[in-house]
């Protein structure tokens, strides 16, 4: 049984269409990046998922659960951390802690919060205001309060924005373990890094799935070639490559250019009147996700336009 | 250009300001809104020389003098004469369930009064609020007296002397006319709706302008158990208040305590669970606790002005009356001060605790309605 499997999800608000026929499996144990431009619907999904909307259209199963008529088992067994912290500010960590234990019925309160405070290193803490926490601090309790119900399945949704790369590293650290033990993680992010650290890519881009595998099937699928370019003052190239049609893309990485094409011999001819330039060296590299993203979000039309 | 003003900065912050007002429709409606609501309540609706107001005639006898004498009273515009030839029983109930203000009894031989020069009517008021009930009271003996000298006149074989007409006055349930007998049940019912809606009314919408809402309802709470436990810690607060006021009534205004504390505190309490429902049930239609707090300020004046607590009731034109039905303070006055001035049983006050239990249940019914379980 797949922890989800939901088919032809589709939810409007008002005359806008948010999300369009999204189908997605996830298997139990999987850590899967939902990545997708902002705007493109991921927040609306996972909040399908977890049953806090209701989709207009589509079904499925979530923990083998009806995605419309069991939404109250789902949010038991399901942990959601939301976007932003919402958690209660003026609730020290102890009191948020407690609450949550007392929402789900895990019994003894005070032994469950404990042991979360403790696992969180937050024990000499327990009685600081929620609010008076840093964005990393604030997050990890976040996670912890989300998990504290052991769910199966936990549905995060850019849970690192604003967070710092320390942070960032630990956060992943846990998401890892939480895996190990067997609970199954769907993560939305827009960051390439994080993307890289789920064993499983999904991109949906305005409603549509545009690509689901590993990460290297992923860069493989898109198809694309990419020739780093270093030198000095590489921008006064960047218009007359963005007008060759043979480029589908350029863009500057500190001192390089990344430039990529779907046709290799296009490509290759698009450079070589660079190649005079003396100072300049090209090279053929690996594509890397960041390229591919950017390929599909030029490639979809946005539709807030 | 200026450092301390310049046209510029000052128009762009105009704009920007003019922008926001017209874009927040419900502050845009409350600015025109409340201006009209204060105008035609304060001008047609509210009326310090109360006129019509209603009264019961038990009348033993039926000749022309006390004919005369109600066709007077009634041409004064003070006094409506709503539930005619009632016994002295049914009148004094009528009293004191508040439906009458009055009760006028003509004696079995008011005629022989009349004609003896000395007639005799009684006149009992309600004066728990001696506002309403003063200029009515006042001027009825001088119109009784004019009405039976016209009808001595017409017969010219009485002797025509100088009338000795004394007219019998009982203020009942307040009879010093003292305004805190009035005002401070009154207060009670004031202080726990303003209070009490405004701490409820921002219940939710806290949660959803934190952005907590959406981790609540992610989480295993039924809309049911959200409600109560938003709800029910309010009726504590209440019942602090209602212990300040009325210990505060006692020791300061000594308000009488006519009736049983029992069927008080019994009736408040409803009163207080109509509250926090109400209170609830706009923050389920609000959006902002701004807008929350907007809503139960619309909500909070009008109350005010209809319900009995500020002007007499029984002096509004009845349109307003009508309106001012759909006020659960107005049955609170009601209750609260049948059963503190008047001592008032159950069954004198129950219909009004029953409209209370209307409005407890209909609230309930709204409130989880309007409740999303969703985000949608």
């Amino acid at each position: 049984m797949n922890a989800i499997e939901v088919k032809g999800l589709t939810k409007r608000f008002g005359d806008k269409l948010v999300v369009n026929n999204v189908s997605l499996k996830v298997k139990p144990g999987e850590i899967v990046g939902f990545l997708g431009p902002n705007g493109s619907g991921k927040t609306t999904s996972i909040r399908m998922m977890c049953g806090l909307l209701k989709p207009d259209e589509g079904n499925g199963q979530v923990l083998g659960y009806d995605l419309i008529k069991d939404r109250l088992l789902i949010k038991s067994q399901v942990g959601y951390m939301t976007q932003k912290f919402s958690f209660y500010e003026d609730l020290t960590i102890e009191e948020n802690l407690s609450f949550v234990a007392r929402l789900y019925n895990l019994k003894p309160v005070k032994q469950h919060t404990t042991a979360t405070l403790e696992k969180l290193g937050l024990l000499s803490r327990r009685n600081q205001l929620a609010g008076e926490l840093s964005g990393g601090w604030k997050q990890r309790l976040a996670l912890a309060a989300c998990t504290m119900h052991k769910p199966k399945l936990l549905l995060l949704d850019e849970p690192t924005a604003g967070v710092d790369p320390k942070a960032r590293r630990d956060f992943w650290e846990e998401i890892h373990r939480l895996a190990a033990d067997g609970m199954t993680v769907l993560v939305s992010t827009h960051y390439m890094d994080e993307a890289e650290r789920c064993h499983r890519i999904t991109y949906i881009s305005y409603g549509e799935l545009l690509a689901d595998g590993s990460l290297h099937d992923v860069i493989a699928d898109a198809g694309l070639y990419t020739y780093t370019l270093t030198g000095p003052n590489l921008e006064r190239f960047i218009p007359r490559l963005q007008k060759n049609k043979g480029v589908q893309q350029v863009a500057p990485f500190g001192n390089s250019l990344h430039v990529t094409g779907t046709d290799l011999q296009a490509l290759k001819r698009a450079l070589k009147p660079l190649e005079q330039h003396e100072d300049i060296q090209i090279e053929q590299s690996e594509t890397n996700l960041e390229d591919v993203f950017i390929k599909f979000m030029s490639d979809s039309t946005d539709n807030m336009q | 250009m200026s450092r301390v003003f310049s046209l510029q900065r000052l128009f762009a912050m105009l704009i920007k300001e003019f922008i926001q007002m017209r874009r927040d429709r419900i502050t845009f409606a409350m600015m025109l809104g409340i201006p009209l609501l204060q105008l035609v309540l304060f001008g047609y609706a509210i009326n310090n020389d109360p006129r019509g107001l209603p009264t019961a005639l038990v009348s033993m006898a039926n000749d022309p003098y006390s004919r005369a004498a109600v066709t007077a009273l009634e041409n004064s515009q003070y006094f409506k004469f709503t539930d005619v030839n009632v016994s002295p029983s049914e009148a004094r109930s009528l009293l004191r369930r508040g439906k009458v203000t009055f009760v006028v009894t003509f004696p079995s031989d008011f005629a022989k009064q009349a004609e003896a020069g000395t007639p005799n009517a009684l006149i009992e008021a309600d004066a728990t609020d001696p506002a309403a009930s003063g200029a009515a009271v006042a001027s009825a003996p001088a119109i009784i007296e004019k009405a039976v000298a016209s009808i001595k006149q017409k017969n010219p074989s009485l002797k025509q002397d100088l009338l000795k007409s004394s007219t019998i006055i009982h203020r009942k349930y307040n009879p010093e006319g003292i305004t805190q007998y009035n005002i401070v049940p009154g207060l009670l019912g004031v202080i726990l709706q303003l209070t009490l809606v405004m701490m409820t009314s921002i219940a939710l919408t806290r949660e959803t302008e934190r952005g907590t809402m959406e981790n609540l309802l992610a989480m295993p709470a039924s809309p049911f158990e959200i409600m109560c436990g938003k709800v029910l810690p309010y009726l504590g607060v209440g019942a602090v208040q209602v212990a300040v006021v009325l210990s505060a009534g006692r020791l300061l205004f000594n308000i009488p305590f006519e009736g049983g504390l029992l069927l008080l505190i019994g009736a408040i309490l409803v009163f207080v669970l109509t509250l926090v429902l109400l209170g609830y049930f706009i923050s389920t239609v609000a959006r902002t606790q701004m807008q929350a707090m907007q809503m139960t300020f619309f909500f909070f004046l009008p109350s005010l002005l209809l319900s009995g607590f500020m002007f007499p009731y029984a002096g509004m034109p009845e349109w307003a009356q009508t309106l001012g039905e759909i006020f659960p303070l107005t049955h609170f006055l009601r209750v609260v001060r049948a059963i503190l001035l008047k001592g008032a049983e159950w069954s004198e006050v129950s219909a009004s605790v029953y409209t209370l239990f209307l409005f407890v249940g209909l609230l309930l019914m709204l409130a989880l309605k309007r409740f999303k379980r969703t985000l949608d």
